[in-house]
């Protein structure tokens, strides 16, 4: 079972830390409309984590909230894309796209796995990550699209976040035996599939993917290396739980 | 580079003396009435106005505004600089005479009949 609990880790991981991220524009959106989508997504991605980590429990892991709170980062399994700290909206759009675009196709692959409890959450999350996606998709064509600055920083974002993005991607050792039970296709497989979808969107909005020469995967993340933005980070995110772990909420 | 996201610390250069000068291009999007519907063959009811920049993201923030508890099957958007309206100048129009109860349901006298019906059908 070492194998499927290691990848519900890592995306129930993503999705908490990435979540938690995102929150944090909430009240300082760039427009009232906006706040509030990328805030209500914001909270789609911790309801989505806490999912998996009842599916974690189901297979003799600790409870949802111990798991969440009360580890420390090393023992975090998120790439290191979705702990990095917010820059410019920019940034934070660039990101919510390129990671909520491989979300939705791991899921997408994982509504076929042969383990029926995550190809179940896999169909129930189907609705939310399509208005993610969508949602993304329309941010990058509009500011790829609008004012020289805005392309600027769009580009920025790409240049300074698309290592990072690869490290989404980073292998586990148990790669070929997921493959091969049929729990989930492989990496390899999400990622060639993943920048067959983003190219053509990228290109639509003016903006250039750096070259595959110099592309250089930031992993470890998988492997519980981060960077020192994720303990500050878990610090704020368990400050009140840990007041009282016991309460009831 | 912008040093804080926060608009406590970051704030926009507004000119005191003049607090009423017109808002800069780009400073408001324009407005997209919404409307919603609750299922497959309702019709679309009016449920609120978003600020977006286009027909696309005025449907995105939509359906985040009004269509996140799960109650729509669908959302149409109209740019609200395209709805054409009645002045409440002429809020006059509505008002009718009243004389004319023959055009009113209440003008018909059909309770009596249908009681009458009933009572005979009991």
């Amino acid at each position: 079972m070492n194998h499927i609990k290691e990848l519900l880790y890592k995306m129930a991981d993503d999705l908490l830390i990435l979540g938690h991220r995102n929150s944090e524009w909430t009240g300082l959106g760039p427009i009232l409309e906006e706040d509030i989508a990328f805030s209500s997504m914001a909270q789609d991605k911790i309801g989505q984590s806490q999912t998996l980590f009842q599916l974690l429990h189901d297979l003799g892991e600790q409870e949802p909230d111990t798991v969440a709170f009360t580890r420390n980062a090393n023992q975090f399994h998120n790439a290191i894309i979705t702990e990095l700290p917010n820059m410019d909206y920019a940034f934070s759009i660039m990101r919510h796209f390129l990671y909520d675009t491989a979300d939705q196709l791991r899921f997408d692959m994982l509504a076929n796995s042969s383990y029926e409890p995550l190809a179940k959450v896999a169909r129930k999350v189907k609705g939310e990550l399509k208005y993610h996606v969508f949602h993304a998709n329309t941010w990058v064509k509009k500011l790829g699209n609008a004012t020289e600055e805005s392309h600027a920083r769009m580009q920025t974002a790409l240049n300074e976040i698309w290592d990072d993005a690869l490290g989404l991607f980073e292998e586990s050792t148990f790669e070929e035996q997921l493959i091969k039970e049929g729990v989930f296709v492989g990496e390899v497989e999400l990622k060639n599939r993943w920048l067959a979808i983003i190219s053509p969107i990228l290109s639509d909005s003016m903006l250039t993917i750096p070259h595959e020469s110099t592309w250089k995967p930031n992993i470890g993340g998988r492997v519980g290396k981060h960077t020192e933005h994720l303990q500050p980070l878990l610090d704020e995110m368990s400050e009140v739980f840990k007041i009282d772990p016991t309460a009831e909420w | 580079m912008i040093k804080s996201l926060d608009p406590r610390v970051t704030r926009e250069q507004i000119d005191i003396d003049n607090q009423i000068a017109p808002l800069k291009d780009l400073d408001q999007w324009e407005t997209y009435e919404v409307f919603h519907q609750k299922k497959r063959g309702d019709q679309h009811m009016h449920v609120g106005i978003v600020h977006a920049p286009n027909a696309e993201m005025a449907l995105l923030f939509g359906k985040e505004q009004f269509g996140r508890r799960g109650v729509s099957v669908n959302i149409w958007v109209v740019r609200t600089a395209d709805v054409f309206t009645s002045d409440y100048d002429d809020s006059d129009i509505f008002e009718t005479v009243p004389e004319k109860q023959y055009r009113e349901a209440a003008g018909y006298k059909v309770m009596e009949k249908i009681n009458k019906y009933k009572k005979q059908n009991k």
